[in-house]
């Protein structure tokens, strides 16, 4: 079968690989229809997650068809065409009974301070991921999700990961009626962050990058307020003056270890490697919060540490909320907001790449070319 | 860019998800004190490990479901099998992985020769898209990279 094929930092590739096996009774085989590169992708394409083995292949957000199952599935056929949820769970540890979905106890044992997710280096479980023709799902009982007939495959690809995502933002920034709330980073998770701000009551919803294309983009497609952070001389004071010199009530981080905007950060944390990349947007997130104000974080950092104002926390009284998404706890909500036209995913959807192409669709997502925000691999539909 | 003010109780959904019970939100939300039956519940059956794995000390033993690709091999596993002697709070389990994942890709290369691939660095790259999309960036680091090149070669013979 046709997958991708990690070779090192910005060197990616497709080849002819083994086709995944049923290595434990619970798991299925999936042909995969529809596959995403997602920000957290680029992490591991900048080198920058540890332990990204060569020869590993990515790809978290998948969606297809059961092709094979082992012998104790039951919640799955095959033939069902299934949306696949990029954290692995078991559902059944103390911490997926608590529905944290991104924190099994079961799934990853090469790290305690994550779940195991589909093709995100061995710190995250070392399984091969979806950006491929098949791809092996453990734990096919609880994770992969039967897709509704009605909905469009590009809606649910974005279901595994982006939605789930961009609404958890939200979710746990304990948004009130009322509340103005500022989201830093207008990638696919930023602009859909700032969309589902809306559904929590939120009076005015503010999003801060620096490319001027996503800027548009998430002003149309969020309907919020959009700010280019380079044309700010400092970005939380432009956010105090807007707020009325009070602080934002929510801030969301949807940027993570890449961040740009901060020549200390940038050379620490991306020059010359002292932290885990590049901490500006957590930075500026505590920074522009109203005291006693929640900071939500989705953005990805890696171990061991990053540079934090961890004293303005304290001194502010803060609450900080963080997790991987837990997808499969979301789903029946958001399949509502997607079937009943409240939520557009699909329009996040800006390339169509077939699965051959991932040198090139990898090097335009990670280069921000083309005006890309979302980019789809579809393996070829010959078998 | 011209932000204009939104009529947002129009937004479809606005509102909707409006919970004051919302509080406290996840990660706590459904908090069933289990977390004090500790590692005590229902669990599948135990994977058979078919290659090595290595496995954090911070948990006694292996997950039930294992990811099986790429074990370690060559100089590199012997570098992340010293990492994983150490918990996930040292640099020593950190920085040598960083270090081993650097080894590999040269060790990738090897791999490639000797199955016969030259391996095409700058097609794996994505030079194509490069060139169509970004013409201008790319010739920049050309000359960058010529340039900073040059001056090291000009030093080196300097020297001699
Ligand atoms: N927690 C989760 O479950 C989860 C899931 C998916 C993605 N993520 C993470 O979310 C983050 C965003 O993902 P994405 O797919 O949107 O990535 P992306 O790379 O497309 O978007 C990141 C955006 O942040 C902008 N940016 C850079 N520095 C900034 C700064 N200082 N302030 C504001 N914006 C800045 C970039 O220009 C870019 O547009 C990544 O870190 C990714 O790993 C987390
Ligand atoms: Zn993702
Ligand atoms: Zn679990």
């Amino acid at each position: 079968m046709l997958a991708m094929n990690y070779r090192g930092p910005y060197r990616v590739r497709t080849e002819q690989r083994p086709m995944p096996e049923i290595l434990h009774p619970e798991d299925a085989i999936v042909r995969v229809t529809r596959t995403c590169i997602c920000g957290s992708d680029l992490h591991l394409y900048h080198g920058m997650v540890p332990d990204t083995r060569v020869g590993s292949t990515f790809g978290h957000e998948f969606i297809g068809i059961i092709e094979e199952v082992g012998p104790l599935v039951t919640n799955v056929k095959i033939g069902d065409q299934v949306l696949v949820p990029f954290n692995i769970a078991c559902g059944k540890c103390n911490f997926c009974k608590q529905g944290l979905y991104g924190n099994c106890h079961e799934s990853n044992s090469m790290a305690t301070a994550v779940g195991g997710i589909f093709g995100y280096s061995h710190t995250a479980g070392g399984y091969n991921g979806g950006q491929a023709e098949y791809v092996r799902v453990p734990y096919a009982n609880f994770g992969p999700t039967v897709i509704p007939a009605d909905m469009d495959p590009d809606d649910a690809v974005l279901l595994t990961d982006v939605v789930p995502t961009g609404y958890q933002a939200a979710e746990m920034g304990g948004i009130k009626e009322g509340d103005t709330v500022v989201v830093f980073g207008a990638g696919p998770i930023g602009i859909m962050a700032a969309r589902c701000a809306w559904f929590f009551g939120a009076a005015r919803v503010i999003i801060i990058d620096h490319i001027e294309y996503r800027l548009e983009f998430a002003k149309n497609y969020a309907k919020c307020e959009a700010y280019n952070f380079k044309s700010m001389a400092d970005p939380v004071v432009f956010l105090k003056k807007t707020t009325d010199w009070y602080g934002a009530d929510v801030c969301i981080d949807c940027v993570g270890c890449e961040a740009e905007g901060n020549a200390l950060q940038t050379f620490t944390g991306k020059v010359t490697l002292m932290q885990a990349g590049a901490a500006t947007a957590l930075q500026w997130a505590i920074n522009s919060v109203k005291k006693g104000g929640i900071v939500s974080v989705v953005g990805v950092y890696g171990p061991p540490f990053n540079y934090v104002p961890i004293g303005n926390i304290l001194n502010k009284g803060i609450t900080l909320r963080a997790n991987q998404a837990s997808v499969k706890r979301l789903l029946p909500k958001l399949i509502d907001h997607v079937q009943t036209g409240r939520l557009n995913p699909k329009g996040l959807i800006t390339h169509r790449v077939p699965l051959e192409e991932i040198s090139d669709a990898y090097h335009i997502f990670s280069s921000k070319l083309d005006e890309c925000i979302k980019t789809v691999l579809i393996p070829s539909a010959k078998h | 860019m011209k932000n204009e003010k939104t009529d947002y109780k129009n937004i479809p959904g606005w509102g909707m998800d409006i919970d004051p019970g919302n509080e406290p939100t996840y990660p706590m939300k459904n908090y069933t004190g289990d977390d004090h039956k500790r590692s005590v519940y229902e669990r599948s059956n135990q994977q058979h490990a078919d290659v090595e794995i290595l496995k954090s000390n911070e948990r006694p033993a292996l997950s039930a479901v294992l990811g099986n690709t790429v074990p370690p091999s060559g100089i590199s596993g012997m570098i992340r099998r010293y990492a994983f002697k150490h918990s996930e709070d040292r640099y020593r389990h950190w920085i040598p992985l960083i270090l081993a994942d650097r080894v590999n890709v040269v060790e990738g290369i090897i791999e490639d020769l000797s199955r016969g691939i030259i391996p095409n660095i700058f097609a794996e790259s994505g030079i194509r898209a490069a060139i169509r999309h970004n013409p201008k960036g790319l010739l920049k680091k050309v000359i960058i990279t010529s340039v900073v090149a040059g001056v090291i070669l000009y030093a080196l013979k300097k020297k001699k």
